[in-house]
């Protein structure tokens, strides 16, 4: 059981109908105690950094670590990558949980911001075993949209260039990220949440 | 573990959309004449596995028939499709677009609402984020065509899929349209619309020159060679298309092939 966590923020119908199709049950909650007790954990998101306030403010962010804590698989899906860095520029006042170092910064480029379409992942060399990637050739085109970027850090299991290089996928033991929207990204998507349900599977045995 | 391919970064988007009404797959000429094309969730999947990057799915009727879009077609239609699915058509308000993003829905196109009352580009936008918030902008060239002294193109928008004259600018409607929240512009031609014949690539390019967010052209696909031209000439992020691709006429994977061939980066394999 996948355990997506609401905070009311973006749209959640895209990557709940990818786990069906997966046949993996998933849950839709906002309530601390039941992320708390979650076997794994989703964060997608879209929108504002600042609307991840919420999270500090409802006690789910405290449950989110608590859970980390105890080895749940969390994914974090766009905003929800970008909260498990520092912070954001975006929300210079609201808090990151500070898993991987540095802070989300707008593009710095001449080309359009957002960056939104599909675009190519590669692998790190921490990547090279990443378990979310698992499967997934380097190069794979998935689908982007976001106006603000993680840095290239400790962590970093894929890197995309738009303009400059960030980092398109983060890992580290049960903690796993994603800038791209697996749940639009066609094959290679279903793919990597198909990996990330595995890793939910061994983490419940 | 690499599939030898170079990264080429950021891709042009081939975009198959679907104009629905009464929960059926229409195509018309210039937004007349409607024949029937298919049932929108068998078309939608089928364009998404034979490689469009994107599919869009407009209310063609909603707005003029001022009753709320089919939810139902959309969840349908959703249900299965693993690449991102645009709504368009009568969205008039926060609470329509949340609709639509329930039913599966990742982004909404607004279009009269939007001219009308701008405002609610921004209250979308900020419920949902801008990526989610598609500005549909129905352009016809103003007789004379170029009258501006900077060479610009004029066109104005129309209403209501294209019933409305406004008295708006197109170029001048985006750049608004951007400030308020919108996330990328939907541009189609009325005047090439249905004609096969090529997109407007001046007035594309135009507004996309216009605009620091993704402008997606429409109206006028016949050939490889008109996505081609509206990539390069029409400086395009995205091109859109009906019925070449409905009846077959084109494969996607072919298409891209074409622009591949043609130095313009796109997703391939798909």
């Amino acid at each position: 059981m996948i355990t997506l966590i609401d905070y009311k923020a973006g749209n959640l119908t895209s990557v709940r109908k990818a786990f069906s199709y997966l046949g993996q049950e998933s849950v839709v909650t906002d309530n601390p105690k039941q992320v708390r007790e979650a076997q794994a954990l989703v964060l997608p998101g879209v929108g504002h950094f600042c609307t991840t306030e919420r999270l500090a403010s409802s006690g789910v962010r405290d449950a989110v670590c608590e859970a980390i804590g105890r080895g749940i698989p969390f994914l974090g899906i766009c905003v929800g990558m970008q909260w498990q860095f520092a912070g954001s520029t975006e929300a210079p006042g609201t808090e990151g949980l500070a898993l991987f170092e540095g802070a989300c910064e707008r593009f710095q480029t001449t080309l359009k911001v957002p960056h939104v379409g599909w675009n190519q992942i590669r692998r790190t060399r921490q990547g090279t075993q990443s378990r979310l990637l698992d499967g997934v050739p380097d190069d794979s085109f998935v689908y982007f949209t976001h106006s603000y970027r993680a840095p290239v850090v400790d962590g970093v299991s894929a890197v995309t260039t738009y303009g400059e290089t960030f980092a398109s996928a983060v890992e580290r033991d049960n903690v796993f990220g994603v800038q791209f929207h697996p749940e639009k990204s066609g094959n290679t998507g279903l793919r990597i949440l198909k990996n990330f349900c595995s890793a939910a599977e061994r983490s419940a045995r | 573990m690499s599939t030898g391919i170079t990264m080429r970064g950021i891709t042009k988007r081939i975009i198959a959309c679907l104009d629905v009404t009464k929960g059926r797959v229409v195509k018309g000429v210039q937004f007349v004449d409607l024949i029937d094309a298919g049932d929108p969730a068998e078309l939608a999947h089928l364009h998404a596995t034979s490689g469009a990057d994107e599919i869009v799915l407009l209310d063609i009727t909603a707005t003029s028939d001022a009753r709320p879009i089919l939810i139902d077609v959309v969840r349908r239609t959703a249900r299965q499709l693993f690449v991102p699915f645009t709504v368009g058509g009568g969205v008039r308000s926060l609470d329509d677009a949340s609709a639509l993003f329930d039913a599966g829905a990742d982004k909404i196109s607004i279009n009269s609402a939007a001219i009308k009352s701008p405002g609610i580009i921004t209250e979308i936008a900020e419920r949902f984020g801008s990526q989610a918030v598609i500005i549909a902008i129905d352009a016809k060239r103003k007789v004379g065509g170029v009258v501006s002294s900077e060479g610009a193109v004029a066109a104005e928008v129309y209403l209501a899929g294209g019933r409305i004259a406004t008295g708006r600018d197109a170029v001048e409607w985006a750049r608004e349209a951007e400030s308020r929240g919108g996330g990328e512009i939907l541009l189609t031609s009325m005047d090439c619309d249905g004609t096969r014949n090529g997109f407007d690539c001046p007035l594309t390019a135009a507004v996309a020159t216009a605009v620091n967010i993704p402008v997606i052209a429409s109206g006028g696909a016949g050939s490889g060679d008109h996505f081609v031209d509206v990539f390069k000439a029409g400086c395009a992020d995205a091109a859109l298309a009906a019925s070449i691709f409905h009846f077959g006429i084109h494969d996607v994977r072919q298409l891209k092939a074409q622009l591949q061939n043609a130095g313009i980066p796109v997703r391939l394999p798909c």
